[in-house]
């Protein structure tokens, strides 16, 4: 079944991911990708924490993801990628051709963002480079959990 | 009654609805603070959280032992002194924390979980 689900969320690893899309899904794996975490042991316990034994976690770089992603694409089992922020998932997608779905699962308000979804609050800069790895093919749709309506890029840029 | 304070950290209004139930039940009230998660991203629920915790010792009661708000939670006991962390937060264990805060967050934090954990039962019918 491979990867059946590509994530922008900043929450990353939390019950949303694990239950709300792991239980329907059957996800039997995570990979988790982001640089900060993934030179940092002490982050990667606390993401471990809270997901059941039967979901295994993996953790990558950019470059380590892109580098594994056939793989993982060819994994029997189902698996979930997350990537914490836009820039983190723009930066896989120029590296790694199988980035053709994203889901924005949840980018939250900070400084600069703008509310476009209950869930998701860009920045103008954010915004923009969401609608240009749409243009180069990417389906970019927001949504938080599998019951939702998976809303189209073009309708919260 | 020493100032241990308890604050909760859960999803959707889990929290504000044990504070709720434990003033109902006690007459206590500002033993207990609720933090939500709802609407946060890491950085605005680590503030709403610093903000409920203050200054000085303090228990915190999270709902599920891992995701957002454990995490959160686990990163701020990481910078401070004086904080304890339970899981599982349930009314029981509230109940018998407001009543017992003169101790270190760890002594409470333990005791908690001691009374959380004996409500928990299948009963006979």
């Amino acid at each position: 079944m491979t990867l059946a689900l590509y994530r922008i969320d900043d929450r990353l690893i939390h019950g949303q991911v694990v239950v709300g899309w792991g239980q329907p899904l059957n996800v039997s794996f995570i990979v988790l990708v982001d640089d900060e975490v993934r030179s940092s042991d002490w982050e990667q316990d606390l993401y471990r924490m809270g997901v059941p034994p039967s979901i295994e976690v993996r953790f990558a770089s950019v470059e380590e993801a892109a580098q594994a992603l056939p793989a993982w694409e060819a994994d029997p089992r189902v698996g979930i990628l997350l990537v914490a922020d836009i820039d983190t998932a723009v930066a896989l997608a120029e590296r790694a051709p199988q980035v053709r779905r994203l889901n924005i699962g949840g980018v939250h308000h900070r400084t600069g963002r703008t509310e476009r979804l209950r869930f998701v609050y860009l920045t103008d800069d954010e915004a923009r480079k969401l609608r240009a790895l749409a243009a180069r093919g990417v389906d970019v749709t927001a949504q938080d959990v599998p019951t939702a309506r998976p809303v189209p890029v073009g309708e919260f840029t | 009654m020493s100032d241990l304070h308890g604050v909760i950290v859960s999803h959707a209004a889990v929290a504000q609805a044990l504070v709720s139930a434990v003033t109902v039940i006690t007459g206590i009230e500002g033993a207990l603070t609720p933090v939500s998660n709802e609407g946060c991203g890491t950085e605005a629920l680590a503030e709403r959280l610093s903000q409920a915790v203050g200054t000085g010792p303090a228990v915190l009661f999270v709902d599920l032992p891992g995701g957002s708000c454990l995490n959160t939670s686990l990163r701020y006991a990481k910078r401070h002194a004086d904080i304890a962390i339970v899981t599982g937060v349930n009314l029981a264990m509230l109940l018998d924390f407001v009543f017992h805060r003169d101790a270190t967050p760890e002594e409470a934090a333990r005791r908690a979980v001691d009374a959380g954990s004996k409500a928990i039962r299948v009963t006979a019918a």
